[in-house]
């Protein structure tokens, strides 16, 4: 069977699975709708939380971002995962134990004020907006590059799907689609990464190949790597390169604390039944994320050693030691075809040279010594590293078309909790909460279905005519995220002095602040041509990256909340005794 | 022992637990997998220098420790202050 066929029904099988949990798990109330009537088994809940977290940057971008930065690619390893500590620690028990449906919900209650719930639903807005965007493109790499087919048939099918799932089923139906989301992603990710290292080092487990030395030779793989890198002019894959050590710090940071604070993610632990399940499924919940963040450096490192060693198979310098351009592999061909990856051969030699241009001292060396007139490899987009590994482990076919199920499931599971975040701001937050209160139940589901019909033709229109600033605006998120919900949210819980007055400071400065500085360098609205300054690091304060700043506006935002928290009035008392019924399982009796 | 008595020694219990896993959480990874990563790397683990593999892969372990950790302390903790739940 060709792999076009082969695709088509594996992907087509999945589509069916996810319609068939639709049917099965429709929601009959507001809280099936919400929280999926708070009855999920924690250590499913966690799967369901996987999905819903690792998105289509996790699953196709991550591991060739590391491939391309070495070791500070850690930060996003360590910022992405890391974040989960604080979730469990500071924020998911306590959010479960006030028990109600939304993240603005919270804020509005303890800090007893529609302002705040209304500053709050905002943030959540732009957050998720921005982020399903990303989702939607997912889809679309997935359709495009991989099947080559056409993308907006292949988005409109993925629409379709979420729709018929989230619409009826609403949290019911998104949570028993992630768990089977979960296994799909889990399974795409591993099996080549699995063969791959088998092929390389001998060992089943990427995590043990990726520290293990090279099958027939006595060298390690990573030192092997690193020096294949130095050859060519680049840095060691094991060194500090990439972005200073300050501004590794600061994204990990902001990555950490924007993941905790993103409320798609916090809303699943409001789907289990009792506090205790919301801490041991926040457990089971990275345990699940672990699988894949601990593979993908595998997997990013043992591509980019693949890739450099098809290219320059002899020894550098040795006119034979590189590729001829009618012996190139076939996956190379293929990604040709879509783009991600075109070569110039700047020398005429017939044969492709890979190294650092950059590097002047090596890149004039190598022009005088070996003819090199320039890497000849114009684009290599860092996506391939995980859409060619199929391929240049020799996978058979069933395996491409895993992976292109694998990439479409983890876009739509974290596209349709994004969209139940969305839709639950707007029919529970600002229709039930503020615009009108007297709202019948039946009228709240039915209004939650229409804002999430709303938002999946939104967010698809948005894949379909992506803005030109999308990478960009996901970073926002995160930012966002760090600066002006964390904060709040955390403060609501340990801070029992907290008042309304201090919150919604400390949420506008936080939220204000990144937003500028984010403008400054990028653009006002990221129109280009609007920034002030140039995006380098001699002009950022202090050479903090734009990316990293949601840590200053979440200190910021402290510090104002509670700067303004000392000259106004303490919250009234029934707020405090919500404060301490937060902070206990159970009202005890001793 | 009064029920306010109970509640804010229970909280306290809470917060010198976040404190310890906190510290932990923040050496290890922001200590081990970044600031001291480069001497760290002189050292190795199987075929990893150290410090490159307390960014890549011990600082995930470490945390998936931690919560478990915390969810196995919180559930005594409940129980001993008798807050736990059905």
């Amino acid at each position: 069977m060709d792999l076009q066929t082969l695709s088509f029904l594996v992907v087509g099988a999945t589509f069916v699975l996810y319609i068939g949990i639709a049917i099965w798990a429709r929601a009959g109330s507001t809280s099936e709708f919400y929280v999926a009537g708070k009855g999920v088994n924690p250590i499913l809940n966690g799967m369901a939380t996987a999905a819903d977290w690792m998105s289509a940057a996790s699953f196709i971008s991550m591991a060739g971002l590391i491939a391309f930065l070495g070791f500070t690619g850690g930060a996003y390893l360590m910022g992405w995962t890391g974040g989960y500590v604080l979730m469990a620690l500071l924020l998911a028990p306590y959010l479960r134990k006030f028990g109600k449906f939304t993240v603005p919900e919270f804020i509005g209650d303890r800090f007893y004020s529609k302002t705040a719930r209304i500053v709050a639903v905002i943030s959540l807005l732009v957050i998720s907006i921005t982020y399903v965007i990303g989702q939607m493109r997912g889809v679309g790499i997935a359709f495009s590059n991989i099947l080559e087919m056409d993308l907006a048939i292949g988005l409109l099918s993925g629409m379709v799907v979420v729709f018929i799932y989230a619409v009826f089923g609403g949290m019911k139906g998104i949570t028993y689609t992630q768990i089977a989301q979960y296994v799909i992603m889990i399974f795409a990710y591993t099996v080549p990464a699995v063969f791959i290292s088998l092929t390389l080092t001998g060992h089943a487990f990427p995590q043990i190949g990726l520290g293990s030395t090279l099958i027939g030779e006595d060298t390690q793989l990573l030192q092997a790597l690193d020096q294949t890198l130095m050859d060519l002019g680049f840095a060691a894959y094991t060194s500090i390169t990439g972005m200073s050590l300050l501004n590794m710090f600061l994204l990990t940071l902001a990555l950490m604390i924007g993941t905790a604070g993103l409320p798609h993610v916090i809303i699943r632990f409001f789907t289990v039944p009792r506090v205790r399940d919301a801490r041991k499924s926040a457990g089971f919940a990275l345990l699940f994320i672990g699988i894949l963040y601990t593979t993908a450096p595998a997997v990013g490192a043992m591509a980019m050693y693949n890739f450099i060693n098809t290219v320059q198979p002899g020894p550098v310098g040795d006119p034979q030691g590189n590729v001829l351009i009618e012996e190139r592999p076939d996956w190379m061909l293929r990604w040709e075809r879509t783009g991600l990856l075109a070569f110039e051969d700047k020398n005429e030699d017939g044969r492709l040279q890979y190294y650092n241009d950059q590097n002047e001292e090596f890149a004039e060396m190598a022009r005088e010594e070996w003819g090199w007139e320039g890497n000849e490899f114009t684009t290599i987009d860092r996506d391939i590293m995980v859409l060619a590994n199929p391929q240049i482990a020799n996978l058979p076919n069933w395996v491409i078309a895993l992976v292109a199920a694998g990439g479409i499931a983890a876009a739509l599971s974290t596209a349709a909790g994004l969209l139940l975040a969305i839709s639950s701001s707007i029919s529970h937050d600002l229709m039930k909460g503020v615009i009108t209160p007297g709202i019948s139940e039946r009228a709240e589901l039915l209004s939650g279905r229409i804002a999430m019909a709303a938002a999946i033709l939104l967010a698809g229109y948005l894949g379909l005519n992506p803005p030109g600033f999308a990478a960009e605006v996901v970073a926002l998120a995160f930012g966002l995220a760090a600066a002006s919900l964390f904060p709040v949210l955390m403060m609501g819980i340990f801070l029992k002095k907290m008042n309304r007055e201090g919150a919604i400071a400390g949420m506008l400065v936080g939220l204000g602040s990144t937003l500028l500085y984010i403008f400054l360098f990028k653009g006002w609205f990221f129109l280009p041509g609007t920034n002030m300054f140039p995006d380098t690091a001699e002009y950022w304060l202090l050479g903090i990256n734009p990316t990293g700043f949601g840590v200053v506006g979440a200190i910021l935002n402290f510090i104002v909340a509670f700067l303004v928290m000392k000259i106004t009035k303490e919250p009234p008392e029934h707020i405090q005794h919500l404060v301490e019924d937060v902070r206990v399982p159970r009202v005890g009796t001793s | 022992m009064t029920l306010e008595e109970s509640r804010a020694a229970y909280w306290k219990a809470n917060l010198r637990l976040l404190a310890v896993l906190l510290t932990i959480w923040f050496v290890v990874s922001f200590g081990l997998g970044i600031l001291l990563a480069q001497p760290l790397n002189t050292f190795s683990i199987g075929g990893y220098p150290l410090g490159f593999w307390f960014a890549q892969q011990g600082s995930i372990y470490t945390f998936i420790v931690l919560i478990f950790f915390y969810a196995w302390r919180m559930n005594a903790l409940d129980r001993k202050f008798d807050v736990h739940e059905e």
